[in-house]
């Protein structure tokens, strides 16, 4: 184990990868000679020259584009996206490519591709900076949806996603690049999709969330633990995937939970799981489930507003005790 | 010893009393951008803040030739000075990068995203090349109303590079559109300088292949700034066809002030190359032209300078005095 931040794990995760796999490339702007906008890909353009380390320009349609195809052609790509909302504008390669080419192709090509970068909201960087898309994607069959919470989660999850023949939209998290953790250094050491991991037991109530919610969620834990509320928090880590048996196996123990995420509430990832927690565990719920999730407006700069419009661990405490009321 | 020769009329037949204004404008931007980066650094502004220091010219030597508010702008998050000319108060502009009820966008947009409708301002745009699909909706609508305005559409060297730019100049060459694009080339997106991020680096051929003749000007320079502008703007008020402004300039300061000077140029400009730029201070240029045409004695130089601070310092503290917006603001606007 060594202790290393979030972005770090990151990084050692595509440098295990490319020494392991010369196919293994990265994409994206300002990768290289900048050393990464947020300095995730710091270092990596010395260690693997420009043949593996590729500066682009400011073309997301060009670089979602390069990924796919190359990922056609028998490459496995990881395109950078300097944020998601920048991903926007290469949508169509994503969503009418990317995902569904294996299905259109009877399964004869695949295509391996990662496309991450930092999602999320936060530091006043208002309506088209500051958002979390994440539904977007896990809509859309054919792409799995990761976002990794912890800097263990994100080196295991993103060695795993490098593997994986799929397409995968690895979604970090700007806010926690800086936060450290523990992370195995075993060069082999990988995380499942589809397993979620429970990061507090407690028996009271469920708090499900990924990504910077999980960290809000377990401070509303911390807090209302102090008022005798034992809350198990569950980290989904992948979207799609999404390990239900986990959820429906801590809902049968506390029978009430919240569901809570950054991302708009309204069609937000919430609804799915609100509405897949009642298909498949109704007879164990003894309160209707709590949704938190983002204000539904464009995200304003003002610090006051936008502090009004993402969700905080005080508004997952309240969300619990309407749900224990 | 008094001089002679007074010049009363510039190289480009602005009278001079004009030209001295247009200068302070160009001190104006400057001092409150350095000002911005101060508020900044102290924690009055949150988000991003991009800076024009060093391109003035290309605001200050166009927007007053536009016939506002039946002219439109479109720009970058690069777009302070841009606000500034277009007669958004400097007060409306400083409170809006504070984030209160009292700035441009209502504290909804903050330094990206200024706004002023009332003024022909459609705004800043966050998104790389974003303005640039927009600007052909809005030379449609200009065309379509049978009217004689123009929309000005400024955006970057790195913008060059995105898709939508190049659909939507195809489009505007296609339909004939009233649109003056403003490349700011100023030479770098962030840290990628454009060599090494097109194949083609002569931006004018490329907006041509589209249908949209061009020239290529020097932006550091106001005279050559303001002629381009005119002959372009009256090409296009007769025509009715876009026209395209590849304006060679350079940003003073980092791309944002996560990239301010003291660590961006190590890494992919050098210090030599900064300085050699900052030799073509377009405020120093115009300022010596002032001088020795006899209306800029050192002393209206000093004058002017400290009227521009003053113009800041009141805006800071009008900003600082004015209100966060009201909470219950956060669902309203959200449709019309
Ligand atoms: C579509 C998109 N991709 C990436 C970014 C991130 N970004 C913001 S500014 C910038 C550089 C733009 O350079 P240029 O167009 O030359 O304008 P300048 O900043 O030099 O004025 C980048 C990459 C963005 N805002 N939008
Ligand atoms: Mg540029």
């Amino acid at each position: 184990m060594a202790v290393m931040r979030y972005s770090e794990a990151l990084r050692l995760a595509m440098t295990e990868e490319m020494e392991r796999d010369d196919s293994v490339f990265i994409c994206g702007e300002e990768v290289g000679q900048y050393q990464g906008t947020y300095r995730v890909t710091e270092g990596m353009l010395s260690k693997f020259g420009p043949r593996r380390v590729v500066d682009t320009p400011i073309s997301e349609i060009g670089i979602a584009g390069m990924a796919t195809g190359a990922a056609m052609a028998g490459l496995r790509p990881i395109a950078e996206f300097m944020t998601w909302s920048f991903a926007l504008e290469a949508m169509d390669a994503l969503v009418n490519h990317a995902a569904k080419i294996t299905y259109m192709s009877g399964g004869r090509i695949s295509c391996p591709v990662v496309f991450r970068g930092p999602a999320g909201v936060g530091t006043q960087l208002s309506a088209q900076h500051s958002q979390s898309l994440e539904s977007w994607f896990a809509h859309t069959p054919g792409f799995k949806v990761v976002l990794p919470s912890t800097p263990e989660d994100a080196k295991g999850l993103l060695k795993t996603a490098i593997r994986d023949p799929n397409p995968v939209i690895f979604m970090e998290n700007a806010g926690i690049y800086g936060q450290r953790g523990e992370v195995p250094e075993d060069t082999d050491f990988m995380i499942p999709f589809g397993q979620a991991a429970v990061r507090t037991e407690g028996s009271d109530i469920t708090l499900i969330s990924y990504s910077n919610m999980v960290l809000k969620c377990l401070k509303a834990a911390e807090a209302l633990e102090k008022d005798g509320i034992h809350c198990e928090v569950i980290d989904l880590r992948t979207l799609v995937p999404l390990d239900m048996d986990t959820v429906v196996k801590s809902i049968q123990k506390t029978h009430r939970a919240v569901v809570a995420h950054e991302e708009w509430k309204n069609v937000g990832f919430g609804a799915e799981l609100a509405s897949r927690i009642y298909e498949q565990a109704f007879d164990y719920m003894d309160a209707p489930i709590e949704r938190v999730g983002g204000a539904d407006v464009p995200m304003p700069y003002a610090k006051n507003l936008e502090r009004a419009a993402i969700p905080t661990d005080l508004d997952i405490i309240a969300a619990v005790k309407r749900a224990l009321a | 010893m008094a001089k002679t020769a007074v010049k009363e009329k510039s190289p480009s037949d602005i009278g001079l009393d004009t030209l001295l204004g247009h200068y302070k404008t160009m001190v104006l931007i400057r001092r409150f951008e350095e000002s911005t980066y101060r508020k900044f650094r102290e924690g009055k502004m949150g988000g991003y803040l991009h800076r024009y220091d060093g391109q003035e010219a290309l605001v200050t030597a166009l927007i007053p030739q536009l016939e506002l508010p039946g002219d439109k702008i479109l720009c970058t998050y690069r777009d302070h000075a841009h606000a500034l000319l277009c007669g958004t108060s400097p007060r409306a502009i400083m409170a809006e990068l504070m984030g209160r009820a009292t700035g441009c966008a209502l504290g909804k947009g903050g330094s990206m995203h200024l706004i002023d409708p009332d003024n022909g301002f459609l705004g800043g745009d966050g998104i790389v090349g974003g303005p640039v699909p927009i600007s052909l909706g809005v030379g449609w609508a200009l065309k379509y109303k049978n009217t004689k305005n123009v929309c000005v559409c400024y955006f970057g060297d790195g913008a060059m590079n995105q898709g939508g730019v190049h659909e939507s100049f195809n489009m505007v060459g296609l339909y004939k559109l009233p649109v003056l694009y403003i490349l700011e080339n100023n030479q770098y997106a962030m840290g990628t300088s454009v060599s090494r991020s097109t194949g083609q680096p002569d931006f004018v051929k490329k907006a041509e292949a589209h249908g949209i003749a061009g020239e290529r000007v020097d932006g550091m320079d106001f005279f050559t700034m303001w002629d381009a502008a005119k002959r372009a703007l009256a090409r296009i008020r007769e025509t009715g066809e876009a026209y395209f402004l590849q304006v060679d300039c350079y940003r003073f300061v980092g791309h944002g002030v996560g990239d301010d000077n003291t660590q961006g140029w190590k890494f992919y400009r050098t210090e030599g190359e900064v300085h050699e730029w900052m030799k073509k201070d377009p405020i120093v240029k115009l300022g010596a032209y002032l001088k020795d045409a006899g209306v800029l004695p050192d002393e209206l130089a000093e004058k002017i300078d400290q009227e521009a601070i003053a113009v800041v310092d009141d805006a800071v503290a009008f900003a600082e005095a004015s209100p966060e917006p009201p909470l219950d603001s956060l669902y309203e606007n959200v449709y019309s």
